[in-house]
């Protein structure tokens, strides 16, 4: 029963890791650029749902208002940072989004304060097996609501005009600039669209887990480790590679202990950029 | 050259008439005693920071008010310099170092924490400068041999061992099975030393050990083995976030334990953020408001949170009494030394013998309090939901009967 009290927690907790990790592939593909302020984004989407909770509307609503809120903070990032960095080195992207997610942290410690906060869903808890195996229903429900935002991305993409553009310009962004596409324009969209799917990512983690302004990194990590193992604008192995990273993270938590969690997590990533290099050498040299 | 000399001189005369003049700013200026203090105002201890610097700035205001501090015939006033120390252990040591050798100040109050306070000792002990702190429990303080250091409230390591005894105690002296989960800071593994020593003592067994990371958000693997192996008391000690993300859990993967004892539940205030779910745990305190202890400058407990109350518009937490105490405890020794010479002080203040509504203060050589003890409150709650923590332990403080053990879920 523990196993399968660690799988289904790991499955679960996997699937709200994959939606933070596609807003991170997605705008990796499309404007190469690593997002360090991922989970800062996420912790300030966490805090829009905690406030609407404050003033006595249920947090999950959160996971609509979250998002419009977010885009449009990540139209203003785009605009007066990124925009600036987008066509330069992946270095200086990186700096510049490590400046603004320490620059999030400390905005968020001022206006919200440094108390760990949460929102309750009062969603009740699913008993399987006589009580052996339980699961929150808040984690379901952040299962679900990632699968549908997820879903409702890919057909986003495939369907509308903008987001034929943007695919368009993560293919050859030149091509799709004398084809008639605004990329500046797809840029700024894609960093909005990345921002909100952080906000509805963050109101989720307000209603199963706990938010305070720095901690945020934890969550960049980790999607970075799913977005490397699944490979850029690779929507289903970004999905598998988020409930990978989530059930593999209960077993560390059973197997070593917690104080080894995200330790395991960081060991992964070296693991498997070493075993990248280790295969990409090897092809090299049967080129040769 | 010669104009180029003129201004180096000029400049360096000016510099060094500024620096002689902050310093004699120091220590006793006209009828004021200037006392420094590094408190966290941002970064993640912000808010137990402001609650600190609270309570010292109530505590100045009443001793002021109420004819200050009689040294020598003279009557004198509290005045503190504040810098904030970002939470920042590396930046805490600069700014006491700034306060010392800029700003010659030659009394200090803690700073919040006890990472802080360990990366401030070795300043204030450098520099010879008597340091009254109030937030620093780490049991490694009280072990360096520190002279310059007093610390008004009890070491960490006796956090949660009355909850221990009291297990033992109602399981008819017979040893209990524990589950443990603590964060890997310096303050949390002080309390779980704490809990080993008492198992040691009770002939108890500590059945899980898990050590929780600094960014634990999740618990469900501890608490799934704590549903599989059913111990007798739960403990988990993880400051603010371990208490909210461990009464968050508990309640949804409906896990029964007897007695679930804590640290940092007034901090996390959790019976607001979790109301009927946060009912039954025990919770370790160095100090609530019902406790009869009495001063001359703030009556009793009641009466002290009554004012904080009306002052600051919230409930004072143990960390705001316990800073107001420091204050309490520097005039007593400021007025038993009849002098300002430091070393004089360090030795009244090593000598102290006294009550305040905080509870009663004498400090053993290490510079611990070794003359209150901790309480336990457990958080009770009506049918309306409205919770509130009672005193249940030790029993002369003891406001309400304890439940035990915790009704199960199903009952609930």
């Amino acid at each position: 029963m523990l196993t399968l009290q660690a799988v289904l927690d790991g499955l679960l907790l996997g699937v709200l890791f994959a939606l933070i990790a596609y807003g991170m592939a997605l705008q990796w593909g499309v404007m190469n650029i690593i997002n360090i302020a991922q989970g800062d984004l996420v912790i300030l989407g966490g805090y829009i749902a905690y406030f609407m909770y404050l003033y006595g509307i249920h947090p999950a609503w959160g996971v609509i208002v979250s998002p419009i809120i977010m885009y449009f903070v990540g139209v203003i990032i785009y605009k007066l940072v990124i925009n600036k960095v987008v066509d330069r080195d992946l270095f200086i992207s990186i700096l510049a989004t490590f400046g603004i997610s320490i620059l999030f942290m400390q905005l968020m410690n001022f206006a919200f304060g440094a108390d760990v906060v949460l929102a309750n869903s009062g969603y009740g808890t699913t008993m399987l097996f006589d009580n052996s195996v339980t699961l929150p229903n808040s984690k379901i429900f952040s299962a679900f609501i990632s699968i549908v935002f997820a879903i409702g991305l890919v057909i986003y993409m495939k369907k509308s005009k903008l987001g034929r553009a943007i695919r368009a310009t993560a293919q050859n962004a030149r091509a799709a600039k004398i084809l008639g596409v605004d990329t500046e324009k797809v840029y700024a969209a894609t960093f909005g669209i990345n921002a909100a799917l952080c906000g509805v990512a963050g109101a989720l983690i307000s209603i199963t887990f706990t938010i305070h302004p720095y901690m945020g990194l934890p969550y960049t990590i980790r999607s970075f480790m799913i977005v490397i193992v699944a490979g850029l604008g690779n929507l289903p192995g970004v999905a598998m590679s988020g409930m990978g990273l989530g059930v593999f993270e209960e077993f560390a938590d059973y197997i070593l202990g917690t104080e080894f969690r995200i330790g395991s997590v960081f060991l992964l990533l070296v693991l498997i950029l070493v075993y990248r290099r280790f295969k990409l050498s090897r092809k090299r040299e049967y080129l040769k | 050259m010669k104009i180029k000399n003129i201004i180096i001189t000029f400049v360096s005369a000016i510099a060094i008439l500024f620096s002689t003049s902050v310093v004699s700013l120091a220590k006793v200026v006209g009828d004021k005693i200037i006392l420094g203090a590094a408190i966290s105002l941002t970064g993640k201890y912000s808010s137990n920071g402001v609650h600190t610097q609270n309570g010292y700035n109530m505590a100045v205001d009443r001793i002021n008010d109420m004819g200050g501090i009689k040294v020598g015939g003279k009557t004198y006033k509290f005045d503190i310099i504040y810098y904030d120390d970002e939470s920042n252990p590396k930046r805490a040591a600069q700014l006491a170092e700034r306060l010392i050798s800029q700003d010659g100040v030659e009394f200090m109050l803690g700073p919040y924490s006890s990472g802080l306070t360990k990366a401030i000792a070795p300043v204030t002990e450098k520099y010879g400068v008597p340091m009254v702190e109030a937030n620093g429990a780490s049991r490694s303080l009280f072990t360096k041999g520190y002279k310059y250091l007093f610390a008004v409230l009890a070491p960490a390591n006796l956090y949660l061992d009355v909850a221990i005894e009291t297990a033992v105690e109602l399981n008819g002296g017979k040893g209990v099975r524990i589950a443990q989960a603590f964060e890997q800071d310096a303050f949390s593994q002080d309390v779980r030393l704490g809990i080993l020593d008492a198992a040691e003592r009770t002939g108890s067994k500590i059945i899980i050990d898990d050590k929780l990371p600094k960014e634990l958000n999740d618990m469900a693997a501890t608490l799934a083995k704590v549903k599989a192996v059913k111990p007798d008391v739960l403990v988990v000690s993880g400051h603010t976030k371990g208490a909210l993300t461990a009464i968050r859990q508990i309640a949804e993967m409906k896990v029964d334990v007897p007695m679930l004892a804590m640290t940092h539940c007034d901090a996390a205030k959790l019976s607001k953020q979790h109301g009927k779910n946060s009912q039954y745990a025990l919770c370790a305190s160095q100090w609530h408001k019902t406790l009869t202890y009495k001063d001359d400058f703030f009556k009793d407990g009641m009466t002290y949170a009554a004012d904080f109350e009306k002052l600051f518009g919230y409930d004072p937490p143990y960390q705001s009494a316990e800073s107001s105490a420091a204050l309490l405890v520097f005039k007593d020794a400021f007025e038993r030394a009849n002098s300002f010479d430091q070393k004089k002080v360090r030795d009244a203040l090593a000598d102290t013998n006294m009550q305040t509504f905080y509870g009663n203060i004498k400090f053993a050589e290490g510079g611990q309090n070794v003359d209150k003890p901790m309480v336990l409150f457990q958080v009770m709650c009506d049918d309306s939901g409205k919770c509130e923590n009672k005193v249940v332990a030790p029993l002369k403080w003891a406001s309400a009967e304890l439940i035990h053990p915790i009704p199960k879920w199903s009952e609930r």
